[in-house]
Formats: structure tokens, sequence, C-alpha cells
């Protein structure tokens, strides 16, 4: 209820009908600001890798040691596997639970890849002889690259918890703002990837 | 292999100092165990408050959190001001090195991360809400999330006491010092997994609270109308979300460089560990602004309030605080200038810091403004706020004098340095908490704080301050070192005495502070305050009951002014009373208390090596954090007629005039 | 104020049927976003494994553009970025971060280089005395 008519004021301190603030209202918000913080967590491993990316120790280069053929490779699984999440996202919005999950899987796909590739990438360098104690310079490209990874697999494990809750409870408001959350993930790390071929993969062969 | 490195070696047998404090805590902890046994109050704690997510009881739970941190931190004060004292003339004190390293950096640590931060945190998650005339913050469990989490890292830095050690680095742990070759033992492990459990928690606080403040505003709340402490809160945890993540990346770092043998901040095989001490003061600086800013918002609160007039300047308020949000980013180096970056560098960084000081002036020339041609009350909040004006002001200036990187040269690293910081740091952020304590501590329990102690605690601690610190300045400016455990020179030793005599000065004001809160929990029926606003305030806080119901407003209350309560007061406002709906409010849950105890249990198993524990833990977490968003019912409403209730007895006690 | 009471509580859709829960693509945009990806990553690709402009520093400030604006399609037509999702937050929480990026990045570089060069050990093995003085004088002379 309104306050009194208190005076000669007319003001009312109270609206008719008690606002009320929507589930999760500020999720959206929350979760950008929280991966603008995962951006300065890589600002951080991109800075490292700026510094200490030209220490060999005497050891390997990126000319000795990067693939670009197979990089190009992994940067498409990546971008497929964010047009796929798109997809995903437009089935959601359409309210198609199954047209959803079915581009969710295939996402899920190409991130497996993306992941089997990298690790094959690294499980090799390592056998060469090139792993992350050799040098500042591959201490820093493994521990930017591996960290980009290791959010790609926290963002397949979330994706796969995601496909269960909407096989169970289909796509009620709660799981489509999860989703949607999933895919300012997905997509930024996306971001992140045009940054490391960039800066890691092929500038480092320019050096 | 089942207990990773720890042995019976770990404990301090041979360290008798040690040994005593463990015994003491065993039996302090056993009495207190005992005590909630049998009053039967672990029900009521894990139901109440363990599991609560209402931002009340968080704020309360951080704010004990910091007291009871504080006290051991300044305990590590009073055993290096007494060693400091005493190892004159041959004598080497009661301290081996090996202790007191661990005890300056413990001090520093737990006074930075465990009490500043939580005290600001415990702060700001209480008041904001009730500031801008909303129910609870944008994500309530995960602040019952984030509290547990710094207490998971308070626990970690409170373990390294009795099992292991703790690091011996200086609280900043820089490389190679802080690398494993330097520092094989547990010492840095305990530092950099303390630290990291806890940021957790800080960094998801400080999204919390901006989603609050940009979301959940009363109706009418434009930013401009906002309280300045709102305001000061809101620039302090972009801070904290914008630094934070720094010290987490470079943290990770150098635990890869112990862990796993890679090479960033070693001596050879390419590291650099000039990168690490660049990196850390990338965050430290801004960490030091996440610290005082939101004092600075309590002193304006309390300036306005007591002078009984509008705060002068408001805008200029706004946009000097978020002046020095930006700039806080630009000063970094003035904290190595002798590192060897050269003139250019050292230049642009010099004026930098200079730069931002100017902010910070332009508040104090506010402050003082408001109170001109005010009606001014001294009651203990505006008290403390004067001397904060005097004390931080000078520290201010010792930190622009420190800003010239010729005279950094000499200063740096001397106790001229410790004196600066512990001058901005006691002078702003303690005394802020002070004024803030005895300002709020009416609202958050119903009744007053005891005058005449704190009286007492007010004049220990300003005269305790100069006299532990101005020796400082003095030696600083001679050539004296910090963290010195012996002395060659006995011209020294009258001004650590000095300072030691101030250090007990400072421990009587603290001693003063806790019987002020005895004594006033004991008179707490004398000291009752029933208005909800004992000392006519101008913000929406004071326009609940004291304490606040849980559901802080019956109505939301529209707002058309600044300074709403005060525009609210002016014009008549009547309390409604009827009409009263059911309210929604999220529910409490056990799952925040589980995460973070999973997560202190995967730092104190990676810090000891036990691999397996540390898998296992982790795991844990995934599973319980995805267990966890597998429950959408989070939320509950209160009964119509419980908020009548509870409004009614609201109305008895203003009409009882109490 | 009557804007700030409008738009409480009745932000961005709050149920079900409310489509704009944040805002959102459409097929048209995803495929326009996609193709442009295509295209400004095959590019750099290009220059470098074919050493087409036969000029490491052109080529690689010509790669960084490209990876800057596959940045910004990426932010349009994927994350859906621009100055009104979440009352004009989003984008300014953003530019902050694109603004502390480039401070810490360019201050980190900065600062380290003439760490470097003032203060790491010198490569070359034995050096005479007249040597290591020269060394010394120039680097007093250095900005």
């Amino acid at each position: 209820m309104s306050s009194a008519t208190a005076s000669t004021d007319t003001r009312s301190y109270h609206l008719a009908e008690e606002p009320h603030l929507h589930e999760g209202h500020s999720t959206m918000l929350g979760f950008w600001m929280y991966l603008m913080s995962d951006c300065l967590i890589f600002a951080i491993l991109f800075a490292t890798y700026a510094v200490l990316g030209g220490n060999y120790a005497g050891g390997p280069g990126p000319k000795d040691l990067f693939d670009l053929p197979l990089v190009a490779v992994n940067t498409a699984m990546l971008l497929f596997s964010s047009i796929t999440y798109g997809f995903a996202m437009l089935a959601m919005e359409k309210n198609r639970v199954g047209a959803t999950q079915g581009w969710l899987f295939v996402t899920l796909l190409f991130g497996a890849a993306f992941l089997s590739i990298e690790l094959y990438e690294f499980a090799h360098l390592i056998h060469e002889g090139a792993g992350p104690q050799r040098s500042a310079f591959l201490s820093a490209f493994f521990t930017l690259v591996g960290t980009h990874g290791l959010h790609v697999t926290f963002g397949s494990i979330w994706l796969v918890t995601l496909m269960v809750q909407v096989a169970r409870k289909g796509l009620i408001a709660a799981n489509k703002r999860r989703l949607m959350c999933l895919s300012m993930f997905w997509h930024f790390l996306d971001v992140i990837w045009i940054g490391v071929f960039t800066f890691v993969y092929l500038m480092g062969v320019l050096r | 292999m089942i207990f990773g490195r720890l042995t019976w070696d770990a404990f301090p047998w041979h360290e008798p100092i040690v040994v005593a404090t463990f015994g003491a805590v065993v039996l302090g902890g056993v009495a207190m165990v005992a005590a909630l046994t049998y009053f039967r109050l672990w029900g009521y704690l894990w139901k109440e408050w363990f599991t609560s997510v209402d931002h009340k009881k968080i704020g309360i739970m951080y704010m004990v959190l910091g007291l009871v941190m504080f006290l051991r931190g300044f305990a590590d004060a009073i055993m290096m001001r007494l060693q400091q004292a005493m190892a004159f003339n041959g004598s080497e004190g009661y301290l081996n090195a090996h202790h007191y390293d661990q005890i300056f950096t413990a001090h520093g640590v737990i006074m930075i991360f465990f009490v500043a931060m939580p005290f600001i945190t415990g702060l700001m998650n209480y008041i904001v809400p009730l500031q801008i005339g909303a129910r609870d913050v944008s994500f309530p469990f995960l602040n019952n999330f984030s509290f547990w989490m710094t207490t998971g890292g308070a626990i970690l830095v409170m373990a390294s006491l009795f099992v292991g050690e703790f690091a011996q680095t200086g609280w900043l742990a820089y490389p190679p010092l802080s690398g494993i070759d330097y520092s094989p033992a547990t010492g840095v492990d305990y530092y950099i997994w303390a630290l990291q459990v806890a940021g957790v928690g800080t960094t998801l606080s400080g999204i919390n609270l901006i989603a609050t403040i940009i979301k959940m505003r009363a109706p009418g709340m434009s930013l401009m109308k906002m309280p300045v402490f709102t305001w000061t809160s809101l620039c302090a945890n972009v801070l904290i979300v914008a630094s934070f993540p720094i010290l987490t990346a470079t943290l990770v770092l150098l635990s890869l460089d112990r862990y796993a043998g890679t090479n960033f901040f070693t001596n050879d095989f390419g590291g650099n560990p000039m990168m690490y001490v660049n990196l850390i003061w990338i965050w430290g600086h801004p960490e030091v602004y996440i610290l005082i800013l939101p004092l600075f918002g309590v002193f304006s609160e309390v300036t306005s309030t007591f002078s009984n007039k509008r705060l002068f300047g408001y805008t200029s308020m706004v946009y000097a605080t978020c002046c020095i949000m930006v700039l806080s980013y630009l000063v970094w180096l003035h904290h190595f200038f002798t590192m060897g970056s050269g003139a250019s560098v050292n230049s642009f960084f010099g004026i930098t810091t200079m730069i931002i000081s100017i902010p910070t002036g332009a508040k104090l020339f506010n402050w003082l403004f408001t109170m001109y041609r005010g009606r001014v009350r001294f009651e203990l909040p505006m008290m403390w706020t004067v001397a904060f004006m005097l004390t931080f002001t000078i520290g201010g200036m010792t930190g622009v004098l420190l800003a010239v990187p010729p005279a950094d040269f000499v200063l740096h690293n001397s106790l001229f340095l410790i004196a600066h910081f512990h001058n901005v740091i006691i002078g702003g952020v303690l005394f802020g908490l002070f004024a803030a304590i005895n300002y709020w501590w009416p609202k958050a329990f119903g009744f007053r704080l005891n005058q005449f102690w704190g009286h007492v605690s007010f004049w220990c601690w300003n005269i305790g301050f100069w006299l532990a610190f101005g020796p400082l300045y003095a030696m600083g400016l001679m050539g004296v070192t910090r963290r010195m455990r012996v002395f060659d020179d006995p011209t020294l030793q009258p001004f650590f005495i000095v300072a030691a005599i101030g250090a007990a000065i400072i421990a009587a004001g603290i001693g003063a502070m806790l019987v002020q809160f005895a004594v006033s929990i004991w008179k707490r029926d004398e000291l009752r305050d029933g208005t909800g606003d004992p000392w006519n305030g101008r913000t929406l806080e004071w326009a609940t009951s004291s304490p606040p119901p849980e559901y802080n407003f019956a109505f939301t209350p529209v707002v058309y002014d600044g300074d709403t309560w005060a525009d609210m007061k002016k014009n008549g406002y009547e309390r409604p009373v009827s009409g009263f709906q059911p309210i929604h409010m999220p529910s409490s849950t056990g799952a925040g208390v589980i995460l973070a105890a999973l997560a202190t249990l995967c730092g104190f198993s990676l810090i000891w090596y036990i691999w397996w524990l540390a898998a296992l833990s982790f795991g844990g977490i995934v599973a319980v954090a995805i267990g966890h968003t597998f429950n959408y019912k989070r939320d509950f409403y209160i009964p119509a007629d419980v908020v009548t209730r509870t409004e009614e007895a609201r109305t008895r006690a203003l009409a009882a005039g109490v | 104020m009557s804007d700030a009471v409008h738009s409480y509580g009745h932000g961005h859709g709050h149920d079900d049927e409310h489509h704009d829960e944040g805002a959102h693509g459409t097929m048209g945009s995803y495929m326009i976003g996609f193709g442009l990806s295509v295209i400004l990553t095959a590019i750099p690709f290009w220059l470098v494994m074919g050493n087409v402009l036969d000029n490491p520093r052109l080529t690689g400030f010509v790669i960084m553009a490209f990876a800057a604006v596959q940045v910004v399609v990426h932010m349009i037509y994927f994350l859906h970025m621009n100055t009104r999702v979440e009352g004009g937050w989003s984008f300014m929480a953003m530019m902050l971060t694109i603004v502390l990026v480039v401070i810490t990045l360019s201050g980190s570089m900065w600062v380290m280089y003439h760490l470097n060069a003032n203060m790491m050990p010198h490569a070359e093995m034995d050096m005479g005395p007249t040597q290591e003085m020269r060394t010394m004088q120039n680097m007093s002379e250095m900005p």
C-alpha cells in the first residue's frame, strides 16, 4: 500500500504493485563480468608469453616446433563448434528441445576434436624434448595454450551437464539462462583462440 | 605415499613458543566446542548462520572472521616489536631467523587478506543492499560460498602455524626466494593455496556486489542518487574483479614453477623473476585502493550524518572515486623503482603516482566543506573520521614523497616505507573500520556501543599509533632497512623501545575495544535503540528497524532524491502499517560450506603433496558443484501474516519511543 | 526518475514466452559471422604459411589487424555485443576490460624491456674490463 497522503505532498513511497525482480535477473550480467575477469587471467598469460616467449634457453623455438597446418585444422574445429553452438541457440529460441540437444552434441564433438588434436600436439612436443620445463618460452606456451584447453574441457563438462538437465526438465527459463551463459563462455573461448593462433603460432613462426 | 610429505616432523615440537601457542589454542578451542555443545548451539549455528544466504548474517560472519584474524595478525606485530626492541648489543632476541621471517610474512598476509578484506567485504555486504532498498544481493548462494572460501583460506594460514611452516618470503613472496629451490618446504605452498582459495571467494563477491548495485536498486534510485558508500563500494568491487584475476594467474605461474618445474621465474632456462614483481604489483596497487575506497565511502556517510548536512560536492566525490579507480592501474611500478627500469619508466610512473593523490585530496576538501557550517556532533564515528583526516593525510604526504624516484632510491624498503603504509592503512582503513563499526553497530544489533570504552580505545589507538610509527619514520630517513631481526647499531634501540611502547598502547586500545563490545552486549538493554535511526541518519538503511527484519523492507521503497531517508523524513514519510504481502526470499543451503571445505582440503593436500587426496577433493568439488545445479528450487515465500506480525512489533516499538 | 521506476523489474524479459532475455542472433547473422571468421582466419594462415608478403614485420602487423577485426566480428555476431545489452553495462565492462588488458600488456612489455636491458646479464662470456666499462657508459646514456 502506498503511504498516507501526508501533509501537502502527494508522493507515493511505494508502488501500487510491489515490483518483483524475476528469477535470474542478474545472471547474464554477472556471468559477463566473470568472463571479463577470465579475460584478465588470459591477459596475464599473454603478457607472460610476450615477455618470456623469446627465451628459448638454447632450446627449440617456434619455428622448430609449430605445425601450422595442424593448428589450422584445430582452429577450424573450434570455429565450427562456435557456429554449431549458435545453431543450438537458434533452436533453443524456437523451443525445439530435440534440435537443441542435437546441435549441442555436435558442438561437443567438435570440442572433443579440438582437445584431442591439442593433446596430441602437446604429447608430441613433450616427446621431442620440448616440454614445459625446457625453457621459459615453452613454459609460457604450454600454460597459455593449456589454460585455454582446460577452459574448453570445463566447458565441455558443463555442456554435458546441461544436456542432461535439458533432457530432464526441458527448455525451462533456468535452463535457457544456463545455455546462454555457456554460449557466452564458448564464444569467448573462440575469441581467446584468435589471440592464441595469431600471437603464439603465426607470430611465433614469423619471429 | 598416503600422507605425501606430511610426517610427524611437520609438527613444531622443537619450538616452545609455537607449542605453547598450540596448547592455548587447543584449550580455547576445546572450551568453545564444549560450550557450544553444552548450550546445544550447533544446530542453531548451522541453520541460522553457517548455511544462511542472508547478506546481513554473512556480513556479520565476515566481521567476526576479520576480528579473529586481526588478533592473530596483531600478535605477530607485538612479537616483532619485542624482538626488535631487544636484539641489540650482541643479543639475538628471542626469535630465530626461521621463526621471525615467518612472523613478518604472516603479519602482512593476514592483515591484508584475512583482516582488511573480510572487514570491508563484511561492511559492503551488510550495508549496500540496505542502502539501495534491496532485500539481498544478486547471488545469495554465491555470497555464502564466497564467505566460506575466505574462511578456508584463513584456516590454511592458521594451520601453517602448527602443521609445517609458513612462508619466509615477505607477504608478496618474490621469487627466486619463493621458488622451489630456495623455499622447498611447505611455507610458500601454504601461502599460495590460502590466497588462491580466498581469492576465488573475493572475486565472486566482487561480481556479486557489482551486479547487485547495477540491477537491484530501488525504483527511482538512479546512479547519481545512490549513497556515496554504495558508489565507493561499486568502484572497489570493480577493482576487485579487475585485479584479483591477475593475482590468481601470477600465483598459478609461481605454483607451476614449484610443482611442475616450469621456468617462469627461475634464475635459469630463460626465467625472469622480475616479471613476477611486475605482475604481482599490477595486482598489488589496485588492491590497496580496494582496501581504502569503501572506507572513503564510510567517511562520507559519517561526515554528512554527524554534520547534519548534505555531503558537499557529491558529483565531484563520485568522479574522484572513479578517477582513483582507473588511475590505480597506472602507478604500479612505484613499488619497484629501484629494480632498474631506468629513468624514463620511473619518471612516467612517478608522475602518475603524484597525479593519483589529487582526487583523494579533492575528497578530503569535500569532507571539510561538509563539516563547515554544519552542526557537528562528535560522536565516536565522527571522532574516528577526524582522526582519519589527520592521520591519513600525513601518510598520504609521505606517499607522495616516496613517489619521487630519487627519494625512493634512498627510502625503498626502509622503515620509512613501513611507517608510510601503516600510516595510511591504519589511519585510513582501520580508523575507517572503527568509525563504521561504531556507526552501524546499532543498526546490526539493535543497541549502541558503550561510549566510555570507545573513547579509551580511540585515544589509545591515536597515541599508540604515533608512538609506534613515528620512530620508524625517523629511522627510515636515517637508512634503517625493513624486516631486520638483529641490529648492530645500539643508538637505534631507544627508537625501537618507543615503538614497542606504542605497540603496547595500541594493544590496550584493542583490549578496550573488545571490552567495549563485551560491556555493550552485557548492558544491551540499557543501550537499546528501538527507533532504528539513532544518529538521525540520511540513507535508506536507517529506515529499517534495528536489526532489520530478514526481508529488509516490507515494501520496496520508491526513491525521489539522494540522501533518500533524509528526504523521506523531510517530506513527512509515514511508514505503512497494513496491506503486507508475502515476500519472496532465497533459501539457505549447506552447499557453500561443503564446497569450501573441499577446496580447503584440496589446498591442504596440494601443500603436502598428498596427490590422491588432492585429486579426490577436487573431483568432489566438481561433483558437488554440478550436483548443486540440479537443485532448481532455491527460494521460498515469507507468509504475509509473518510480515504483518514483524511490522506490527515494530510499530509498537516505535510508539513506545524506546 | 520515471525511467528508473519503470525499468525496475521489467528488465529484458522474465518468463519463457518473452524473447528478449539478453540479445540473440538470427541464422543470417550467425552465417555472416561465420563466413567473415573463416575468411579472417584463412588469410592470416595463408600469409604466414606461404610467406606471401616476404616481410615478417609487415606480415605481423597485417595478421594482428586481422585478429583485431575478427575479435570484433565475434563480439558482434556471436556474442551479440552492442551498447544496449544490460543497459549498456556489458559494453562498459568490456571497454574497461580492454583498457586494462592494453595497459597490462603494453605496460608489462615496456617495463620488462627496460628491466631486461638494464638488469639482465649480457650474453657475451668473458668481457674484458675496458669493454665492460664502455658498456656501462653506453647504458648510462640510455633513456
